[in-house]
């Protein structure tokens, strides 16, 4: 008699017996997957079918672009972008540079007030600013920074998720290297910048794709903070061209603007589908 | 034997090399300090010290006036408005919790299962997490619309966000929609992690799907819930940017929370004594829910 040794596939393939049960869970979540995508669809039909048919269901065209050639001109979009742009890098450039000096210190250094600190870095993960809009919004103004960009991106500049997961990161890393280093005479300017950063780079898109997720999808802070329509972030400029349509008749140019928001993120996913899951899985795993 | 002089000077040497290590440190932790102290720690306390004074279009010309604990009485005993979003809140964190475990768990068994569309699956799952709720609200907005939305092709007298009784529960539909896919992303790893022998272990004991899942799957992904439910009721105070699109709290505040109605109080009306207290109630709910969680449960989830 051999032995057959045990490895997941075989024993997936051993337990795998079609059943009805099984065949019938297997539709319903099938099904259920095609649940969830049918708004997304709905939406991008809308966006791209000429308006007159958006509203027959079954009306088939080819793909036009006369909806965003109508609404190009109705809000200044091409500001939006730009703005969005410039606080999402703004806030990851910031992120990085704080993240990756305290998580240093957390993941390597053994020093006095060690928890105490940690604990206050919790507080931010406890009492995210999302709570904190109004305080802020004296401070910022108390700042002069009021319907500003930087006024926008302020509050974002430390991260204790980001710290927690360069942390994490950088214990990956052998302390052996950095000893090595060291004894070369390595200084730690350059420690980080030619040891640490090129291993440090699968934390960075991690907290990266998280980060730049939550700064393009950011409403309510910057809809506070800026009241200059030029300064409006996309999601700000979407929410506001939206509300202009009081009857709602004009689906078709609120699914082309909608469109124009989600559209670079969702191609991005697309892309970087499994980057992205993993990146988000990676910032929950303690 | 060492002689206890030589015992206190290595000491000192330990402790001053420690020191130095600790300037370096702190000196590395600064930048991000300084960030938390402005924007975290001094606005709690502020929220609080704001709190305790009538600042609204009343006190414009005689400047904010020490009323003590008086606009939490006030909140508590004589505002509908905030008792109904106190209510609100706790009802969608209540349904949401469970019911985007329940799918998500649902979710990422198939999600890991599945071979046929494998990626497929997971993108539609996962996408929803993705876009931003200002986005999520237009859509919905879109479906629920009476007549022309999507929900309107099979039954064009539906009006689930026109009135008090529907409202709450529509939107906690497209919250869930939105975060279920969040939430599976968690399970999907956590199942990765466990150990298949157990599970060979279950079908030589001959157990079934149910047995499997109740007695090996769901025991060995406590560690994953207790860190989702913690993110998914936290959450459930902090997602309100659909409102201002959908409902703006409505009908007749049926579907306020807590979050909004500081930015009502607070931005609209002008109030920022009341707002503050507001703010401060809502600090208080999301310390407890994390404290009660860190200190009862296993701190590996926030340790490595």
């Amino acid at each position: 008699m051999s032995t057959v040794k045990l490895t997941p596939k075989r024993v997936r393939a051993a337990a795998w017996k079609m059943t009805p049960g099984k065949f019938f869970s297997y539709l319903f979540m099938y099904l259920f997957a095609l649940l969830c995508v049918i708004p997304l669809i709905w939406m991008v039909r809308t966006a791209f079918i000429p308006q007159e048919q958006a509203l027959d269901l079954f009306a088939v065209a080819w793909p036009t672009l006369t909806n965003f050639t109508r609404i190009w001109g109705a809000a200044v979009w091409g500001n939006y972008y730009v703005n969005t742009i410039l606080i999402v890098s703004g806030v990851l450039l910031m992120q990085f540079i704080t993240i990756t000096m305290a998580g240093y210190a957390f993941a390597r250094l053994n020093f006095y007030g060690k928890n105490v600190l940690f604990i206050l870095f919790l507080t931010q993960i406890m009492i995210a600013a999302d709570v904190l809009i109004l305080p802020n919004y004296k401070t910022i103004s108390a700042m002069n920074l009021s319907n500003t960009l930087l006024g926008a991106m302020l509050p974002f500049f430390a991260s204790a998720m980001g710290t927690f997961l360069m942390r994490q990161t950088i214990k990956t890393i052998p302390y052996e290297l950095e000893e090595a280093a060291k004894v070369d005479g390595c200084s730690l300017f350059r420690l980080i910048m030619q040891i640490y950063l090129p291993l440090l780079v699968p934390g960075f898109i991690a907290h990266g794709l998280i980060a730049a997720s939550y700064q393009w999808n950011n409403f309510l802070w910057p809809l506070i903070v800026i009241n200059s329509v030029s300064k409006r972030p996309l999601t700000v400029g979407l929410a506001i061209f939206a509300m202009s349509y009081e009857t709602g008749a004009q689906w078709s140019d609120v699914c082309a603007a909608t469109f124009l928001v989600v559209g670079p993120l969702l191609v991005l996913f697309l892309i970087f589908q499994k980057r992205f899951i993993e990146s988000f899985a990676y910032s929950g795993i303690k | 034997m060492q002689s206890p002089h030589t015992i206190s000077v290595d000491l000192s040497r330990e402790r001053r090399k420690k020191w130095r290590t600790t300037r370096l440190a702190w000196g590395l932790l600064l930048p991000s300090m300084i960030f938390l102290a402005i924007f975290t720690f001094y606005p709690i306390g502020y929220s609080v010290y704001m709190s305790l004074f009538k600042n609204n279009m009343s006190t414009v010309m005689t400047g904010p006036k020490f009323i003590g604990f008086q606009n939490y009485v006030t909140l508590f005993t004589k505002d509908t408005i905030f008792t109904q979003s106190f209510i609100n809140n706790l009802i969608v964190a209540v349904v949401i919790v469970p019911v985007s475990i329940a799918l998500a768990v649902g979710m990422a068994i198939f999600a890991n299962k599945v071979k046929l569309g494998k990626g497929a699956v997971r993108v539609s799952f996962f996408y929803p997490t993705l876009l931003p709720m200002v986005a999520v609200a237009n859509i919905w907005l879109f479906i629920y619309t009476p007549m022309y939305g999507l929900l309107g092709y099979i039954n064009s007298s539906w009006r689930f966000l026109g009135h008090p009784d529907t409202v709450l529960g529509a939107l906690i539909v497209m919250l869930i929609w939105k975060q279920a896919g969040y939430v599976m992303i968690f399970y999907i790893s956590g199942l990765q992690n466990i150990n298949y022998e157990l599970y060979e272990a279950a079908r030589i004991d001959g157990a079934n799907s149910r047995q499997t899942f109740l007695r090996i799957t769901w025991p060995m992904l406590k560690p994953t819930t207790l860190y989702v439910m913690i993110i998914t009721l936290t959450n459930a105070y902090k997602m309100v940017d659909h409102l201002y699109i959908m409902t703006k709290g409505g009908p007749g505040n049926a579907s306020n929370m807590l979050l909004f109605y500081v930015y009502q109080k607070a931005f609209d009306q002008s109030n920022t004594g009341v707002a503050s207290a507001i703010t401060v109630v809502l600090i208080s709910l999301l310390l407890i829910i994390t404290c009660v969680h860190f200190f009862t449960q296993d701190r590996k989830i926030f340790y490595a």
